[in-house]
């Protein structure tokens, strides 16, 4: 008897597992924003009677930082920050960059040339250069910062959203909405959106990630969230001084970044889609 | 030589989503003596492919050969070892897929592809190269000695299967498993791989196994038929006798539901005289603008209010070109299209919403005409929103109705289409098409994807509609059977120009364009022995190339058996007015013509029926 032909099925299980895992410290991290002002132990300005840069102690489980501060606190009013920004900025970034690249897709022809050399254009500004100008000539203020990220990212929304679209536009059914006579908005938001709303959802994850990334990136540089508030990344930067006495206030904001950004990955990877979308 | 190919007792399990394993071949047994040819036939999904995988010891993925005896010319193939697999496959059997275009390298030339498989296997480039080009001789393929060195977007979809047919014969191989490989390809085309691939088998005495949909074709190539049909094995016997004395009632029904250019038509009330509700006068389209490549010229038509006009041609002949032209999907840059006597703006986007109510299109594909994320429900409901301004129960009401219409269960409108069969699919579509409340369908290809039983129900259904609610129909098929089986009048297209039109009893009383004598000898007949009754193809000809004709002579040139050479090619072709009331494109009178046709006037005499 040969058996040649069966191959064991996907260990399925296996393959969602770390999806999962990610999933739930997603949701930590959001439940963490939400509830800031609830769970955590002191107000985020408050100075403790510890010191400065102190290890860990019972009062202050993840130390204090270069002014006393409990860093708890501090980390979980930062992740508040990172959160809400990231969030709105990639929500901005995939609902206009998806919108703009079915309607490329739809309309072909003279929109879909000036909509595509512009996004091309964008896309080779390279992001934290183009932010720096931004701020230098805009100053940093929140709503400034999201518009700076969700306008970084709109161009790699735009692209995914508009091949995705192209393929879904040569399909019948939209010749069928057409000879009906719809009009645009009809067929993008009704006739395409639903069929590529899959790998839109996972680009915008992948979106998140990368805003956090340069939220962090302009906060440690100084551009971000200004002081007295502080997000993870400008956690990192306020205490780097606390590297040479290897304070954890330095350590952890890094390690809640790397969580986020991580587990983000693994729940589009293992729960979203199987391909791998790629800016 | 062939061998001898013995199943006994397969059984073939495909494992669920759920996990659960069910069978999907039940106990099928059949054996092939050396040298037969034995055809697999069956509907989609009635495991016929999965049998013929079988024979080369593969289940694709998520199925397993569960039990049964496979024998090929003793050897037995489910005590092979993987490592066996490679001298077994490709060496003693091979495989021919149904779709020659995806089953090629781009990338590579046609002889590195097919000699490839002989070199790993221990041939020398130089004994490969010598043996394929006495392959590509052997399937009569044009420029045989050069013809490697071209790559396969450079052949036709026809060539291109007989260049298949030479990779899996490199080897000789004593068992060639044939899926489906003519069914891809055009009626004209499909003649002259069919003979081929049988010179092929028979010159080198393998045993085959044809796997197909298709009685007449299967009735051309097979020694013994064996039906299929959910798995389970419906009737085997010789050919002949599963042709003339079917003893299972579903073979009876596969022929009952084959169409045949004998087959009287459909009676239909002839539609009465009132202003035509579409005309159509001198169009042309091209793709790229009007200086671009020209797809559609001179086109008039007239359909009256019930009627059918059917347009037929090959792949490339712009029939569908003539369906989007219509309805405005793409603008047409020269002529008029009138609807009910208005003049239509040719973009659909400058046509009023009650001019596109009342022209409505069919698409072929209901897959990708019906939008997957969408529920029946929802995908009917739109049009009575769009055009009706209807709402709530009165909308629920109409769908149900719409589905009733097209003998669906009302419940089938939570489902998605995925959910739904083929024919099903189909039905939808028709549906959707029929909730604008149109005056006019246009049914582009809307029975060629499905099977045949399914598209017989399918046109029954439009015969039906078409007698209940009036509609017109320009009905668009590659099928000259089909066509004359529910038209009134026959239009037959080759490269964008009409070169016949008139009515169906004009068409069957002659005489005939010589491209539609080409056609109608074409399509397989429920007969053994059709085949070796056909004369051979014109010289010099290649099925499925349109000539580009720069002045207005004629682009059938090429392959027209009754050409004149020296006038057809450089003059301007004529259009005549014949006695039977048609219009026809050629240089040849009437008479000669007359004299000239075969096909179809030969039908009409065996077939006898009245002419309306």
């Amino acid at each position: 008897m040969s058996d040649t032909a069966l191959r064991p099925a996907r260990f399925r299980y296996g393959a969602v597992l770390p999806g999962w895992i990610g999933l739930a410290v997603v949701v930590f991290w959001l439940a963490v924003a939400l509830l800031a002002p609830i769970i955590a132990p002191h107000p985020a300005g408050a100075i403790l009677r510890v010191g400065t840069l102190a290890p860990a102690s019972a009062a202050a489980p993840f130390g204090t930082d270069f002014l006393g501060r409990d860093m708890l606190s501090r980390v979980i009013y930062g992740a508040r920050y990172t959160v809400g920004l990231s969030l709105l900025a990639a929500i901005c970034a995939s609902a206009i960059g998806s919108v703009l690249g079915i309607l490329a897709a739809v309309r072909g022809g003279w929109t879909d040339g000036v909509l595509s050399r512009t996004s091309d254009a964008l896309i080779s500004l390279p992001h934290l250069m183009f932010a720096l100008v931004i701020v230098a000539a805009l100053g940093s203020s929140l709503p400034v910062l999201v518009g700076l990220v969700a306008f970084s990212y709109i161009p790699g929304a735009f692209r995914i959203a508009r091949s995705l679209a192209a393929n879904v536009n040569a399909m019948d059914f939209i010749q069928v909405a057409r000879a009906r006579g719809e009009g645009t908005p009809y067929i993008v938001l009704h006739e395409i959106l639903p069929n590529i709303l899959l790998p839109v959802l996972t680009d915008f994850g992948l979106r998140f990630v990368f805003s956090v990334l340069l939220l962090s990136g302009l906060s440690f540089l100084g551009l971000g969230v200004q002081p007295p508030n502080a997000d993870l990344g400008a956690l990192v930067r306020e205490n780097i001084e606390g590297i040479y006495d290897a304070a954890p206030a330095v350590i952890v904001p890094a390690i809640a970044i790397a969580t986020l950004t991580i587990a983000v990955n693994l729940a589009i990877d293992g729960l979203l889609g199987r391909s791998r979308l790629t800016d | 030589m062939g061998a001898q190919v013995e199943v006994a007792g397969l059984c073939i399990a495909a494992r669920r989503a759920s996990g659960a394993e069910a069978d999907i071949v039940h106990d099928v047994s059949f054996s092939a003596a050396a040298g037969e040819v034995v055809a697999l036939i069956g509907e989609s999904g009635s495991g016929k492919t999965t049998t013929a995988l079988a024979l080369l010891g593969y289940a694709r993925p998520g199925c397993r050969i569960r039990a049964g005896r496979i024998h090929v010319g003793g050897t037995d193939v489910r005590a092979l070892r993987p490592a066996d697999m490679p001298g077994f496959r490709g060496r003693r059997v091979s495989y021919i897929a149904q779709s020659a275009a995806a089953a090629f390298n781009p990338a590579h030339t046609l002889m590195q592809q097919v000699t490839e498989g002989a070199i790993i296997r221990g041939l020398s480039p130089r004994a490969a190269h010598i043996k394929a080009v006495g392959l590509f001789h052997s399937l009569a393929l044009p420029d045989p000695d050069r013809i490697g060195r071209r790559y396969p977007h450079q052949v036709s979809g026809g060539q291109l299967q007989r260049v298949m047919a030479a990779m899996a014969l490199m080897t000789d191989p004593e068992l060639v498993v044939l899926d489906e490989p003519t069914t891809a390809l055009d009626v004209t085309t499909q003649v002259e791989v069919l003979r081929a691939f049988r010179a092929a088998v028979r010159e080198r005495g393998a045993t085959a196994v044809y796997v197909s949909h298709d009685l007449a074709v299967v009735a051309q190539m097979a020694d013994q038929i064996v039906v299929l049909r959910g798995g389970r094995v419906q009737e085997i016997g010789a050919t002949a006798r599963i042709l003339s004395a079917p003893e299972n009632p579903y073979t009876q029904s596969l022929l009952d539901a084959a169409p045949s250019i004998h087959t009287p038509p459909t009676a239909a009330k002839p539609p009465k005289p009132a202003p035509p509700v579409l005309e159509a006068d001198a169009l042309a389209a091209s793709y790229g603008g009007p200086v671009g490549v020209p797809v559609l010229r001179e086109i008039g038509l007239r359909l009256l209010p019930g009627a059918v006009l059917g347009v037929i041609g090959e792949s490339g002949s712009g029939k569908s070109t003539l369906a989007r032209v219509l309805t405005g999907l793409l603008p047409a840059h020269g002529g008029t299209v009138r609807l009910s006597g208005t003049v239509l703006p040719p973009a659909a986007a400058d046509r009023t919403a009650d001019q596109l109510r009342q022209m409505q299109i069919v698409f072929q594909m209901a897959d990708t005409a019906l939008n997957p994320a969408h529920s029946v429900g929802r995908l009917l409901a739109r049009p009575l929103t769009f055009y009706h301004r209807m709402g709530g129960a009165a909308r629920e009401r109409r769908v149900a109705e719409l589905l009733d219409m097209v003998r669906l269960p009302a419940n089938l409108a939570t489902r998605r289409p995925a959910e739904l069969s083929g024919g099903q699919k189909q039905r939808v579509n028709l549906a959707r098409a029929l909730a604008a409340d149109p005056a006019l369908l246009i049914c582009d290809e809307v029975t060629s994807a499905l099977d045949t039983v399914v598209a017989a129900a399918v046109l029954d259904l439009l015969a039906e509609l078409r007698r209940e609610l009036g509609l017109a129909m320009v009905f668009i098929s590659h099928d000259l059977a089909t066509v004359r089986s529910i038209a009134d009048d026959v239009m037959i297209m080759y490269a964008g120009r009409a070169v016949q039109y008139g009515s169906r009893a004009a068409l069957a009383r002659g005489p005939i364009h010589p491209y539609a004598d080409l056609l109608a000898a074409s399509v397989p007949e429920l007969r053994t022995g059709w085949l070796d009754g056909l004369p051979p193809a014109t010289e010099g000809t290649s099925p499925g190339a349109a000539r580009v004709v720069a002045n207005e002579s004629c682009a059938f040139f090429d392959r027209c058996p009754v050409r004149l050479p020296g006038l057809c090619d450089t003059t301007p072709t004529p259009t005549q007015t014949l006695s039977t009331g048609a219009t026809i494109r050629c240089t040849q009178p009437e008479a000669e013509l007359l004299r000239l046709g075969s096909a179809i006037t030969s039908a009409k005499a065996t077939s006898a029926q009245p002419v309306t």
